[in-house]
């Protein structure tokens, strides 16, 4: 069995991001696309980590973008989830396809 | 070499079929079962690239935090077994479509990439990481003090926002 090397990681997050891209596409439910989401940051996540290690340029610089990533990604998702919560609230659901209040 | 091989073959079938998981489910609880396995293989990954603070970070934030957030926020707005879903086939093909494209594309930009030397020093760990957040770097590497206060700033006004929109609506009392 041989090493994958950075391709080996580089196509595993490829796939991971078309998943995500692919949940942002079809779910309809607010938690659904935050999934879809937090899968498309780990997938980036993982390119940062894996460039980190196989490029001896960026030995440091990589986990540090990774690090920022994480925290990022946290803040991210309260926020949504806390815009969720308001939404229900106010309309006792969190499907995408009844937010258009704004719709003219 | 071998040993490290397999694992990674192994956890990225994991990662792999547990993203797909989460796309295929049309059950929330299902969705978030998957998306916990793939942060979990994920974070397993980096302990193997050596990335060992990154990997406990993983573990800590995503898989103890954001994945507890995500099932409380299921929990707090559940609409029945399938949340809801009426997904038209429309948007399955035009989704199918555009993912297989992006998938391709970054295969083909990856396979295309120049394939730098394997180094075999390890990456830095925990002291290099907090000494260049402190700004103390050593010469030739950057200091990330502003980058760690922003981020930690922006934190601090995320959560403070957060709680504040979260709230729960609270009548006047009168006595």
């Amino acid at each position: 069995m041989n090493d994958p090397g950075l391709t080996g990681y580089l196509i595993l997050a490829a796939f991971l991001f078309a998943c995500g891209i692919l949940c942002l596409a079809t779910k309809s439910n607010a938690i659904g696309l935050l999934m879809g989401v937090e899968l498309i940051l780990n997938a980036a996540n993982l390119n940062l980590v894996a460039a980190a290690r196989y490029v001896p340029a960026l030995k440091l610089d990589g986990q540090m973008f990774a690090l920022m990533v994480i925290v990022l990604a946290a803040a991210e998702a309260a926020v949504a989830l806390a815009i969720f919560l308001n939404f229900y609230n106010n309309r006792g659901t969190v499907d995408v396809d009844d937010a258009k209040d704004l719709k003219g | 070499m071998a040993l490290s091989a397999a694992l990674f073959y192994f956890l990225a079938s994991i990662a792999a079929a547990s993203a797909v998981g989460v796309v295929v489910t049309r059950n929330l609880v299902r969705s978030a079962v998957g998306l916990l396995f793939t942060l979990l293989s994920i974070a397993v990954l980096y302990f193997l690239l050596g990335a060992e603070f990154l990997g406990a970070v993983q573990l800590m934030v995503y898989v103890g935090g954001t994945m507890v957030l995500v099932i409380f926020g299921i929990m707090m707005t559940n609409t029945g077994p399938t949340g809801g879903e009426r997904v038209k086939r429309i948007e399955w093909i035009l989704g199918i479509g555009l993912a297989a494209g992006l998938f391709i594309a970054l295969v083909a930009a990856s396979l295309n990439l120049v394939k730098p030397a394997a180094s075999a020093e390890a990456l830095p760990g925990i002291q290099p990481i907090g000494l260049s957040f402190l700004g103390i770097a050593e010469p030739g590497q950057r200091s990330y003090l502003l980058p760690f206060e922003i981020v930690s700033v922006h934190l601090l006004v995320v959560l403070v926002a957060a709680a504040y929109l979260a709230r729960g609506k609270r009548k006047a009392v009168k006595p």
